[in-house]
């Protein structure tokens, strides 16, 4: 950003690509007036997301039809099939992207790359099929990277650690382009979330966005939110050493309560609901932070060093109302679609618009369906993936698959079950309200009070005289004789009714064949998942080693599908979330060239490097959609960083280290230890005006 | 080109090759057998691993030429698909403990399981955890992978088939 460096793009001076600003409140005027003031400046490091499998394209261009079948590990499959059209100037209707199974995606698969078009032309052009499968050092420098920030935050506090006012700048390194979500991420979701889960009330976000000649940054686990929750976090532990307050009371004192939600935040956010307190209070309890503190204190009697962090975050997921969408400026629609249709079998099929890489859609979303249908789930098949079977969907990203893509499964479903159960009730010649439905079968309802049964039997006995006249009159005007009706004696099951929707023989008067329904859900607005994360490290200052000894996560995303997938999005997630405070870093030489290319120069987290995980839940439903559920393939991401980084600063803060940058490797956690020792004044200084 | 001779999964196999070939290309180009994965090319990530004369190896550092005569066995030879549901017991762990998520890593991981139960038996987390350094996972954080391991480890050691070697 220096007035003397060369330009990258012309339509962008001194590099800088855009700054927005968000505020609410007077942050100025808070920090002007408040008792305490802490300022830091903080890095959140350029990180690739490094899924096990690359990029991927195969593209075959039939000569005789004209189609284009596009095969291409893409999280967005719809996206990117209008991207590729518009790219080549090709009709949609002749394109077909086929996303197969992904081998992850973590957002380094939202981007839409060259190799896609390039493939399609060749394939064209050539009549030949073209694949492009991505090495692993062509990823490190095409594949787009995360993160990315050198940060200014200025927190004002009362003297009893209530936060009054926080500005920060955030500068993001965009790379050389500006590339499909990516300035999003640190102009909307870094920018709108600074607060975190706080109240606070006077805030001012200013983000600039830089362009440097390095590969673009674009969306990666959190997307914004961790490089957010990085400093929030960071800053409410340095306002309690500047204070001598303990961190968990300080970050108690400031949280939104229960009470006050939903809660409208001062940049425009709202929190649609969340009970942090009790989910902070469920992990101390869970991790046992009283006697992790005993742990800590009787270590350093013996001369070693533990150290605890404490992390509550807060960020929104399922993204979003389309019309937000549009006016942010990402062309590419807020809702999910499901269509479910129902076979003459009884079984079903989802066709949904999201598109898995991992979270195991195949499970949940059956699941959901399953359960709006009345039927077992591994009676359900998933379709994702395939723009001519799945003609409309938004993709996966931001933790939404469930909470917009499954409501749309769970309307869709639930349409579906109304209308097997009318023609169910028609079958028995009974009223919908005269049916029990359970493990598969319609059964006429027991009476109950006379007066029901006395209504229930009239209703049947005239239903049955309706099915004389009509068969009377039918033998008269066709000459056919004998509308046979069959009843069961008083049941009639799933199956049997789906199959008379597909053949319509014996169906209600006026009522459309088959059993087929296509759901867009358009969020009304955004749930925010949240969660608290506790770190126990033990750090060696002789070798900057960091141990992690336990890490503690209870994580609220709204109404649990499937615990299993749950817990493994808290495990992957977290596991990411450590691998950025502790391991990796994309580095780049002093000519700029890049210096990591393989995973021999970049530190992916080995199973040796992490602990087992500790998972808990809370579950606070939200209002926004039919599941009550909210994302949770972020949050764990967000998380676990801070956590890590603020019991490594916790363990050292014996030896007088207060800073460390991320990652914190044992090179640059025993410099500081180093430094400290000597004397010398730390990398980065922080002030605080008393 | 050299013609190179090897029983994979049971069955006896021949291809010309190059020099330069590697087992994994040849086992996936040749022999179509692509539950073997590549997840990078510096033999970090482990997504590549095999069994060669019993023993778990990275296919991407050995030369096909190199198994001339050898017994090779990957994932898609793994099971004894005449019982057990068509799973060898670590595949059914993985499945039953949620073992894998985007399930790239997962061939190299269950081939390295099985090895792993092989020579130790039944080893503990901390154990398999030093044992999976050479295998990568970027979704599970291996949680869930290093139980999978212990319950396969488990129910191996209870078959004879599959008890670890002396």
């Amino acid at each position: 950003m220096r007035e003397d460096a060369p330009v990258l793009h012309a339509g962008a001076p001194g590099n800088l690509a855009f700054r927005v600003r968000h505020t609410g409140g007077d942050a100025e005027r808070a920090i002007a007036r408040a008792e305490v003031v802490v300022r830091r400046r903080i890095t959140n490091n350029r990180v690739a997301p490094v899924p096990m499998e690359g990029r991927a394209v195969l593209s075959e261009f039939d000569t005789a039809s004209g189609r284009l079948l596009h095969h291409s590990s893409s999280q967005l499959p719809h996206v990117h099939v209008r991207s590729l059209a518009a790219c080549l100037g090709f009709p949609l209707h002749k394109l077909r992207l086929v996303a197969p199974d992904i081998g992850g995606g973590f957002g380094a698969k939202l981007g839409f790359y060259a190799e896609d078009v390039l493939c399609a032309l060749l394939a064209i052009r050539t009549g030949r099929p073209c694949a492009c499968i991505e090495g692993r050092s062509e990823g490190f420098c095409s594949t787009t990277h995360g993160r990315d920030h050198v940060q200014y935050a200025e927190l004002a506090a009362r003297r009893d650690g209530t936060v009054t006012g926080l500005r920060v700048r955030l500068v993001a390194d965009l790379g050389a382009y500006a590339l499909g979500m990516g300035p999003g991420v640190p102009a909307v979701n870094a920018g709108l979330s600074v607060t975190g889960p706080y109240r606070i009330a006077n805030v001012e976000a200013v983000v600039e966005g830089v362009h440097t000649n390095r590969t673009p940054t674009g969306p990666y686990r959190g997307a914004g939110h961790p490089e957010a929750t990085f400093l929030i976090e960071r800053m409410m532990d340095e306002l309690a050493r500047a204070l001598r307050l303990d961190p968990v009371e300080v970050r108690r004192r400031n949280l939104v309560p229960a009470s006050a939600m939903p809660h409208r935040l001062p940049t425009g956010l709202t929190l649609d609901s969340g009970d942090y307190a009790a989910n902070l209070d469920a992990a101390l309890a869970l991790a046992d932070y009283p006697g992790m503190r005993r742990h800590q204190a009787e270590a350093r009697r013996d001369g070693r060093y533990l150290g605890i962090g404490v992390t509550i975050f807060s960020e929104n997921s399922g993204a979003a109302p389309s019309m937000a969408m549009g006016a942010i400026g990402f062309r590419r629609a807020g809702h999910e679609s499901a269509r479910v249709v129902v076979h003459p079998d009884g079984r079903a099929t989802v066709f949904s618009g999201g598109q898995s890489q991992g979270q195991g859609h195949a499970t949940s979303l059956a699941q959901i369906a399953a359960d709006g249908l009345g039927i077992t789930p591994e009676d359900v098949e998933v379709v994702q993936g395939d723009t001519q079977a799945v003609p409309f969907g938004t993709g996966t990203y931001n933790s939404r698959t469930i909470a917009v893509g499954g409501s749309a499964v769970h309307t869709a479903a639930r349409r579906i079950f109304v209308k097997v159960r009318r023609i169910a009730a028609y079958k028995l010649r009974r009223r919908v309200a005269d049916l029990d439905y359970s493990a598969g079968v319609f059964r006429v309802r027991s009476a109950t009070g006379t007066g029901s049964a006395a209504v229930s039997a009239v209703t049947h006995l005239v239903k049955r005289i309706e099915d004389r006249v009509k068969g009377v009159v039918f033998t008269r005007i066709s000459g056919v004789s004998g509308l046979v009706s069959e009843r069961g004696a008083g049941s009639v099951t799933f199956a049997e009714a789906a199959r008379e929707a597909h053949l319509g023989h014996d169906v209600p008067l006026g009522m459309t064949p088959g059993l087929d329904e296509t759901v867009f859900f358009d969020p009304k607005d955004m749930p925010f998942a949240y969660g608290t994360h506790i770190s126990l490290v033990e750090v060696d200052p002789e070798t900057g080693h960091v141990g992690l000894l336990r890490h503690v996560v209870v994580d609220d995303c709204g109404r649990i599908i499937n615990p299993l997938l749950a817990d493994g999005q808290v495990h992957g997630g977290a596991a990411q979330g450590i691998g950025q405070a502790l391991l990796e870093e994309v580095t780049y030489g002093s000519a700029g060239e890049p210096l990591v290319d393989s995973l021999h120069s970049y530190a992916v987290p080995h199973a040796t490097d992490l602990p087992d995980f500790e998972t808990g839940h809370t579950t606070t439903p939200t209002a926004l959609n039919p599941l009550g559920a909210k994302g949770v393939g972020e949050g764990a991401t967000i998380g676990a960083a801070p956590a890590v980084v603020s019991a490594v600063l916790d363990a050292l803060d014996p030896l007088g280290v207060t800073d460390i940058a991320m990652p914190l490797t044992p090179m640059r956690v025993w410099s500081a230890v180093d430094r400290a020792s000597r004397r010398e004044e730390p990398m980065e200084r922080s002030t605080t005006d008393a | 080109m050299p013609d190179v001779t090897m029983t994979v999964n049971n069955d006896p196999v021949h291809g010309a090759v190059e020099g330069r070939t590697l087992l994994v290309e040849f086992l996936r180009e040749h022999l179509r057998l692509t539950g073997t994965h590549l997840g990078c090319d510096t033999a970090q990530c482990g997504a590549c691993v095999v069994h060669l004369d019993g023993e778990a190896v990275k296919a991407c550092v050995v030369l096909a030429l190199q198994c001339e005569g050898s017994t090779v066995t990957t994932i898609e030879g793994l099971a004894d698909t005449d019982d057990r549901d068509g799973l060898h017991p670590m595949q059914a762990a993985f499945r039953e403990y949620h073992g894998l998520q985007c399930g790239f890593c997962t061939s190299g991981m269950v081939m390295m399981g099985t090895d792993i139960a092989r020579r130790l038996g039944e080893p503990d987390p901390a154990t398999i955890r030093e044992e999976l350094k050479g295998n990568l996972c970027r979704c599970t954080g291996y949680h869930n992978i290093v139980r999978a391991i212990a319950a396969g480890a488990a129910a191996m050691a209870d078959d004879p088939e599959d008890r670890p070697r002396a």
